[in-house]
């Protein structure tokens, strides 16, 4: 049925193309298959960058199109590298990618961890765990806004029911104490099913006959998790991390949902102040060389992952 | 049946074999990203990009280098 069908398609084929196909080679057949894919992503991941990096060392700027573009060599690049807004966006950064990867990574292992234990009905709590997950982050976003809001938010409620402040008081948005802990809190709650996937991913791939060895031996249940659980969860725990703190490095949505930066600049992390640049000042030049500085920035923490990765997989 | 086997030795300098070059790469590459992202000199700041720069591009050209 099936050879038939092919060969209905063969007959199908004008003969001019017939003929010229015919003469391709498997290696030359395989390359005319692929190139639509690679033409794409030439056209819409390489030209962009290459543009950017042309643009970064311009005065470009996307709202006067017909202006004269002025080289400005390296000129964008050192205003950024000495500008202490950006150097403080930075830190930002750092403390929400350090605490959000912190906490998804215990919670999410732990979780995992729970989850293997196989007991009754861990199917049905898996699903549930993964919902935040699968949310769309401006819906996550919106509805975790009005869960801070003062005066009606549930989580200003819960939190004046267990330490007696009045809710009102609870201004976890507007607060610059609270402001970045409220996004770190939103993105470990919706990230937190993903991490946990990979770890049971790793704790699953764990061969049975190992504890049973370990069994045998008499190692009592901490050994067993220090010797085997861990080490041979940890490439996945890694890779958890790795795809987290990239994704994490380059947040936006959530933070332009919930605070949009503020208070003042507390929760202004690196694309938001890219995004001020490039879409609220118009320093298209000025913001392709920070989006240049960020793509380096994350090619080498990907660079460092990756190759630990191998490291912890040849032991 | 004992049959000699011809080891080939690499004409490749042992101090710039992959794994050596590797390590300096990303031990820059990790001094350039703790630079970037701490909060106590500004001029530290300022020659994050340089080095994570520096130790990306080696990192690419050292992983092509024979193990």
């Amino acid at each position: 049925m099936l050879d038939r069908t092919a060969d209905n398609v063969a007959r199908a084929t004008p003969e001019p193309l017939a003929k010229k196909i015919r003469g391709i080679s498997d290696k030359g057949l395989a390359w005319l298959f692929i190139s639509p894919t690679i033409l794409l992503l030439l056209a819409i991941n390489i030209f962009p960058l290459f543009w950017a990096i042309y643009l970064s060392f311009t005065n470009f700027r996307a709202n006067r199109p017909n202006e004269a573009v002025k080289n400005l060599g390296l000129a964008n690049y050192q205003r950024i590298l000495g500008d202490q807004d950006i150097w403080i966006a930075m830190q930002t950064t750092a403390h929400f990618v350090f605490w959000t990867i912190l906490l998804q990574t215990v919670i999410g292992f732990t979780l995992a961890w729970l989850i293997d234990r196989k007991f009754r009905g861990h199917a049905f709590w898996t699903t549930i765990i993964l919902v935040p997950m699968m949310l769309s982050p401006a819906v996550v976003g919106n509805f975790w806004r009005f869960l801070y809001e003062p005066q009606i938010g549930l989580f200003s409620y819960v939190v004046s029911f267990v330490t007696g402040i009045p809710p009102t008081n609870v201004q976890m948005l507007s607060n610059v104490e609270l402001a970045p802990w409220a996004i770190i809190i939103v993105d470990t709650w919706m990230w937190t099913p993903y991490v946990m996937l990979i770890c049971l991913a790793g704790l699953r791939s764990i061969p049975e006959y190992i504890y049973e060895a370990a069994e045998v031996d008499r190692a009592s249940n901490w050994r067993q998790f220090w010797s085997i659980t861990l080490p041979m969860a940890l490439p996945f725990i890694m890779l958890a991390v790795l795809f987290r703190g990239i994704e994490n490095f380059k947040m936006f949505d959530m933070v332009n949902l919930l605070t949009g930066g503020g208070p003042g600049s507390t929760t202004e992390v690196a694309s938001i102040t890219l995004k001020r640049q490039a879409f609220e000042s118009w320093r298209t030049g000025y913001s392709s060389a920070f989006a240049i500085i960020l793509f380096v920035a994350v090619f080498g923490l990907a660079n460092i992952y990756v190759k630990a990765l191998n490291k912890v997989k040849q032991r | 049946m004992n049959r000699s086997v011809a080891t080939k030795r690499s004409s490749w300098p042992v101090w710039a074999r992959r794994g050596l070059m590797e390590n300096i790469a990303t031990a820059i590459i990790a001094i350039g990203f703790l630079m970037l992202f701490q909060p106590f000199a500004l001029s530290l700041y300022t020659y994050s990009f340089v080095t994570m720069l520096a130790g990306t591009v080696m990192f690419i050209i050292v992983s092509k280098f024979p193990e």
